[in-house]
């Protein structure tokens, strides 16, 4: 099992307006002249976890195919860190190297391709509108500006609903892209996946949620001192062992 | 070279099938077991997916066609198979699951293990619906006593009439959210024990391990402390020498002669795409209750001329599945929760098996609840809509920054859910059959479906909602989501969804509305036995893999009996 951290890998793309061929080079977009550097923890590309032959060739496949192009995942690396900062102790979006999750699960879950595509185009459209460049070429604090309206589904205004969703849906992948890491297990602080012997709720548990065992029900429960005992019954079905 | 000639040749390597290679193959018989997909074991790495964290795969932990419960769920297969599709007839919205792999769909069920009760053989004497089973729970009360004992399950003896008593090993303490539901159900005096499930809590041989709660039986067990057909029968079947085992080979057809007993099976080699032929004296089908009258329906001959075992015109009929209903509720109560590790078994510690009369209700046949929740392990769609909960403390729902960190924390662990699991009603007229046009890729032609649910099963699902409503807000739950109403159908799973398909080749003793005896034994044909599902009169508010396991078993003694008395 990998586990993923700063000192490994790191993809790096220049923050800066591009050639050509994006929304924001045929609108009226001019550049804040910004040339901050996005780095993010590579992904493997690679994996090995009991599958077919089949499933071995369908997700080469999937590694091998490009789906964002460099504005687009820039976009995506800028939304994410926003949404998950990686200023904490466990680190955030970009540590666990969220673009490359959310560009290959678009490529997996095919569904997704168009709403993020789509979303980046509309976030980048509603920048140039109101600040006057492409969104990650606008200042920080204008981009927060646009994310405070976004970020929340209890607004109603009619323009920001397309907006709304994507964002919502850069929050589920990224939560979900961090906290099914390393640094997102411990963030939470998930202690289980491993070999162990359950023994209940620990008692103090119990008692700061003002619940119980019952004793007639622990007395239907496994005596973990007597699990590795071989099992007998009696003839009433009764376990003896 | 002459072809072997086999004692048994055995179809399908799940529940029914490894029980029946297991004995008959025990029994001393010459046996080769025939599995539509490849060869499989936990134990070996190259195949292992327990214990993996999310991260050790790309999409961590997400459903795929190929794996539909996750990827890291052990079983292959699911609802779309390359190469074999099947169809539906109008508007039938049938579901149908295959596994493709030894073991079959032991592999990634939720190792729910029921016996049926008395009253659930003879339900037509209680409601006049459907027929009555041609055996009765004393008949299989010595085969569940046995299968307890030789594969091992979890559970309490609580006298229930009609949720007899076991061999059980002990059950593992609830957890917190099941303390819950505990308390929740006894306010509403709605009975609820400790869950019965093929989980080894304690030893039961040297072969087997204890079970060590990853909560990860559906990515099968690697030291085999739960029950999968061919970690707990059929590699022990495969040690004794007496099995030859072919995987990747799809059954086309029971061959047979010309007095119209089987001679062996026909099957298609996937890895060659050549058919071959095995020759045996007895021939046992445990491909599933679909694909087993799938094949009878293929092996027309003169003298079978509608297809094997089917002069009844009954195989394929009173196919039926369980009812299925769910909703869930946030826990206040569970919010920023003390963290441990709560993985316990798979799924559930505590189940409610049915509690009522249905002389007081509007619907037949009842239905048990299955109680889901905990800390368990974050996959793929953790951390969607992660502050929706905001809305009931008055919080605002949305954002972003690290503020949602403590969002995660606050909710983790704070939903219950109910998954209710209920008896259909069998019906004539709820069929499968093969589609007169399309075939697979080996050419094989496939099942059409013809299912549409009754006023039963909606009444029973409208029940359910209303109750889960009522154990969910008694346990401190908010309820989530809407209930769904008369136009969904009160939320009733679509047939087939639950994967507990049943009837399609029922016993009984008149030749002329069954297909086969209380035995299996085909009414047409004396060395042709079903083995799963398929010969279930009425599928029970219970999980039927017990039953399939117990029946098995004893077609198995009735086999080697009738072999004895030199009448097979």
């Amino acid at each position: 099992m990998k586990t993923l951290n700063r000192r490994e890998t790191l993809k790096s793309l220049l923050l800066a307006p591009l050639a050509g061929g994006i929304i924001a080079s045929t609108g009226c977009a001019t550049s804040t002249g910004a040339t901050a550097r996005m780095n993010w923890t590579a992904l493997p590309d690679s994996y090995s976890y009991g599958r077919t032959a089949v499933e071995m060739q369908t997700d080469a496949e999937l590694m091998q195919e490009s789906y964002f192009r460099e504005h687009e995942l820039l976009t995506i690396a800028v939304l994410c860190d926003i949404i998950l900062p990686s200023d904490q102790a466990n680190g955030g979006a970009l540590d666990a190297g969220l673009p490359d999750f959310v560009e290959f699960i678009v490529k997996d879950r095919t569904n997704f391709k168009l709403p993020i595509r789509g979303g980046i185009a509309w976030l980048d459209v509603y920048a140039i509108e109101n600040f006057g460049a492409d969104f990650i070429n606008i200042t920080e604090a204008q981009r927060l500006t646009i994310c405070d309206r976004i970020a929340y589904p209890d607004v109603t205004e009619a323009v920001l609903q397309a907006g709304i969703s994507f964002f919502a849906l850069m929050r589920n992948l990224t939560l979900t892209g961090y906290y099914t890491t390393a640094a997102g297990f411990k963030d939470l602080g998930y202690q289980g996946n491993t070999p162990n012997v359950w023994d209940g709720v620990p008692a103090a548990v119990l008692q700061r949620h003002g619940v119980a065992y019952e004793a007639e029900w622990l007395a239907k429960c496994v005596d973990q001192s007597r699990r590795d005992i071989t099992a007998q019954w009696d003839d009433d079905m009764k376990l003896i062992s | 070279m002459a072809q072997q000639q086999y004692d048994i040749i055995i179809v399908g390597s799940g529940a029914g099938g490894g029980m029946a290679t297991y004995q008959l193959a025990n029994a001393g018989l010459k046996v080769a077991l025939v599995e539509a997909g490849a060869y499989y074991d936990p134990a070996a790495d190259t195949q292992r997916t327990q214990l993996r964290y999310p991260w050790e795969s790309p999409r961590r932990g997400a459903s795929t066609r190929l794996r539909p419960f996750g990827d890291f769920n052990a079983c292959i297969g699911g609802w779309e198979l390359d190469g074999e599709p099947f169809t539906n007839k109008g508007d039938t919205d049938f579901r149908w699951w295959r596994a493709r792999m030894l073991g079959g769909r032991t592999n990634h069920w939720g190792r729910i293990s029921l016996r049926f009760g008395p009253l659930d053989f003879q339900r037509k004497d209680i409601d006049g619906l459907g027929e009555n089973w041609p055996i009765g729970y004393d008949d299989v009360k010595p085969y569940y006593d046995k299968v307890d004992q030789l594969i091992g399950v979890f559970g309490s003896n609580e006298g229930l009439y009609n949720d007899p008593d076991g061999f059980f090993l002990p059950a593992p303490k609830p957890r917190l959210h099941e303390l819950f539901y505990i308390n929740g159900a006894r306010k509403l005096n709605v009975p609820v024990i400790p869950a019965r499930k093929s989980i080894l809590t304690k030893r039961i041989n040297n072969e087997r391990g204890v079970c060590f709660y990853c909560g990860q039986c559906s990515r099968a067990c690697s030291i085999h402390a739960d029950f999968s057909s061919s970690t707990a029968l059929i590699y022990p079947a495969l040690r004794g020498g007496q099995v030859d085992l072919y995987t990747n080979s799809m059954v086309r057809e029971v061959t047979t002669n010309a007095e119209g007993k089987a001679t062996g099976v026909a099957f298609i080699n996937k890895e060659t795409r050549q058919e071959q032929h095995l020759q045996g004296r007895i021939v046992v089908l445990a491909a599933s209750a679909c694909s087993s009258a799938r094949i009878l329906l293929n092996s027309k001959s003169p003298q079978h001329a509608n297809g094997l075992g089917n002069s009844s015109d009954h195989v394929g009929r009173y196919l039926h599945d369980s009812t299925g209903a769910s909703r869930a509720a946030f826990l206040p109560d569970l919010m920023n929760r003390d963290m441990y590790n709560e993985d316990g078994v798979e799924g559930m510690h505590v189940y409610t098996p049915w509690w009522l009369d249905n002389k007081n209700l509007d619907f037949p046949r009842g239905y048990h609840l299955e109680i889901g929740g905990g800390m368990g392990m974050p996959a793929y769609g953790f951390g969607f809509a992660v502050n929706q909960y905001n809305e009931f403390l008055g919080e605002r729902v949305g954002g972003y920054g690290n503020a949602l960190r403590d969002d995660v924390r606050k909710f983790y662990g704070s939903r219950l859910s109910i998954a209710c699991r209920g008896e259909s009603v069998p019906q004539y007229d709820n069929y499968c059959e093969l589609d007169p046009t399309v075939v697979d890729e080996w050419g094989i032609p496939v099942l059409r479906f013809n299912y549409h649910w009754t006023e039963h099963e909606i009444k029973q699902a409208r029940h359910m909602q209303d109750f889960m409503e009522e154990l969910l807000v008694a346990s401190g739950g908010i309820l989530l989501g809407t209930k769904p109403g008369a136009d969904q159908e009160y939320g009733l799973t679509k047939p087939g969804e639950i994967i507990h398909e049943v009837g399609t080749t029922r016993m009984g003793t008149d030749a002329r509305s069954s297909v086969t005896n209380e035995y299996g034994q085909l009414h047409d044909a004396d060395n042709v036995f079903v083995v799963d599902a398929g010969t279930f009169v009425s599928q029970a508010d219970k999980n039927p893999t017990w039953t399939i396991m117990a029946l098995s078993w004893r077609t198995c003694d009735y086999i080697v009996d009738q072999i004895k008395q030199q009448n097979l």
